[in-house]
């Protein structure tokens, strides 16, 4: 059997990253178009939008700062990056050991602050209204993330996310209280992440709903090529995050090239299931009201907290 | 089943129940109330009967049914017809608000885990360590009573605080002598009973049942 080069499946990881995110918010829009009785554009519309944006020119306001202009680029660059960190076919990763878990959260904060930063640069009203309630937003997602990962990094005895994964892909799959509480706090994670319904809607350029639209709302042409791809690759990654934390079973461990076929099949699987729970919620309930969204983040980090207790209390 | 897997469902529903705890105190709707209060008489009958069968106490299956008929079904439906009568639609009204008593409650379990520490590491019980989790119960329903203005969801923290000194019972001794378990049964039924009747007289007397309006009783002087 041939042996993968760890350098060869890192480079796989990023293509496979840049390549399935768009097909699977195709995926996604594909299923809610279908629950709501709609004619779907189909899994590779999201290609042809972000193709479409790459040739449109751009319009740049004319007190845009450097900021404004820099942020497209990292926020789909720290995706890329964090794409060389997270596990997605192969524990076998060449720069795992340089980045944990909490640097990920970290790379993945820094782009939504310069997105918050982009969406004051240029003074409308509407952007800075978005970065306050992107800003509101991540303060209470954060400790609810780092409470799970803490969970989940107890439990594997690792922050390192291919020591983990490996950990629990070689374990038996068993109910551990901890693991499921931090799990129920992570797929509420997702939801806020991707910007999903009960918390933001990517779908509606409402002025007093949106909050990742109207953050992004002057851009245009490749810009925002950039930012809707960086973001498509967020959703992917976070749900890949969460497939590396809590259902690893399948992963490939070595560089084995059956191997990383058959764990590249089961990732699709894992993905599309999680993807139609996504959709599932998305119709099964209303977005909340802004201010109702402390509880429901306040609910998310209780069941990340309950998870780390119980970690001490029942195992 | 081999004892480990059953060990690791027990601690599993402890924790459903610890959860059910918790939702209770985030329930805004008296309705969703008393479902989630049921949901926890459900999980903890479960539990009974696996430690039953850990155990091997065969009168632990016995009270697990005396749970499941009594907190999953009579005292829900008790509870059900009292709000029917008494016409309460309203939300629950709390003193804290919730957010702040969630925390409370954390800073609860973190309390009780480290009272009952000492206590886990001298038995010798497979169902030790959800000692923790019922001494947990049991404060977050009296935290639960104390922040209701409600006297009925302070009815519900009361019974909620009783499954959790069930839960410590049956994890910390197996479970107490059948006897007194059927009283202690008894006397539940008897105490939703008295509370309901009670809770009518509040009611006539000063068209609500907010707690508060009971220092009207004072006489002036």
């Amino acid at each position: 059997m041939k042996e993968l080069n760890p350098i060869f499946i890192t480079v796989l990881q990023v293509v496979i990253v840049l390549a399935i995110a768009p097909v699977f918010i195709g995926w996604l829009n594909m299923l809610k178009c279908w629950s709501q009785g709609r004619s779907s554009a189909g899994l590779l519309q999201p290609y042809r939008d972000i193709a479409k944006l790459f040739v449109k020119d751009i319009v740049l306001a004319k007190n845009a700062s450097w900021i404004f202009r820099f942020t497209p680029y990292l926020v789909f660059s720290v995706p890329v990056v964090a794409s060389v960190i997270i596990p997605i076919i192969s524990t076998n990763l060449l720069l795992s050991p340089t980045a944990d878990i909490i640097v990920l959260i970290a790379l993945f904060a820094t782009a939504r602050f310069f997105t918050a930063l982009a969406g004051m640069d240029i003074g409308t009203a509407f952007g800075g209204m978005g970065a306050s309630r992107e800003m509101m937003i991540a303060s209470l997602t954060e400790p609810a993330i780092l409470m799970a990962i803490f969970t989940v990094s107890l439990a594997g005895k690792s922050t390192s996310l291919a020591h983990i994964a490996q950990v629990f892909a070689s374990s038996v799959p068993i109910m551990r209280p901890s693991l499921v509480f931090a799990a129920i706090a992570f797929a509420v994670v997702i939801l806020v992440e991707g910007g999903r319904i009960p918390v933001d809607n990517p779908s509606t350029h409402l002025e007093l709903t949106m909050v990742h639209e109207a953050m992004i709302l002057e851009y245009s042409g490749r810009h925002l090529a950039l930012i809707e791809w960086g973001s498509m690759m967020r959703v992917f990654l976070f749900v890949t995050l969460g497939v590396a934390c809590f259902v690893p079973w399948g992963i490939a461990k070595t560089g084995n090239i059956t191997e990383i076929a058959l764990s590249f099949f089961f990732m699709i699987i894992k993905v599309g299931i999680i993807g139609a729970g996504i959709v599932f919620v998305e119709t099964g309930i209303a977005k909340m009201r802004l201010f109702r969204l402390t509880e429901f983040l306040g609910g998310a980090f209780l069941m990340a907290t309950l998870g780390m207790l119980s970690f001490f209390i029942l195992e | 089943m081999s004892l480990k897997i059953l060990e690791q469902v027990n601690s599993f529903l402890a924790a459903l129940v610890l959860l059910t705890a918790f939702a209770m105190l985030a329930q805004r709707r008296i309705n969703a109330l008393i479902h989630v209060f049921m949901w926890q008489g459900l999980f903890l009958s479960i539990s009974t009967a696996i430690v039953g069968f850990i155990a091997n106490k065969h009168h632990l299956y016995l009270s697990s049914v005396l749970t499941l008929s009594l907190k999953v079904i009579v005292l829900p439906y008790i509870l059900h017809v009292l709000i029917v009568r008494l016409k309460i639609r309203k939300e629950v009204e709390t003193i804290v608000n919730i957010p702040m008593t969630m925390l409370l409650g954390i800073g609860l379990v973190i309390f009780s885990y480290h009272l009952t520490r000492p206590i886990m590491e001298l038995s010798t019980f497979i169902t030790r360590s959800t000692l923790s989790v019922a001494l947990a119960t049991v404060m977050i329903g009296l935290l639960m009573m104390i922040t209701r203005k409600k006297a009925i969801t302070q009815v519900i923290g009361f019974l909620a605080m009783e499954n959790g000194l069930f839960l410590a019972a049956t994890s910390a001794t197996y479970g107490m002598p059948f006897v007194v378990e059927l009283g202690v049964a008894l006397d539940v039924l008897i105490a939703a009973f008295i509370f309901g009747i009670f809770l009518f007289h509040i009611n006539t007397t000063f068209d609500s049942l907010d707690v508060n309006q009971m220092a009207r009783l004072k006489e002036d002087i």
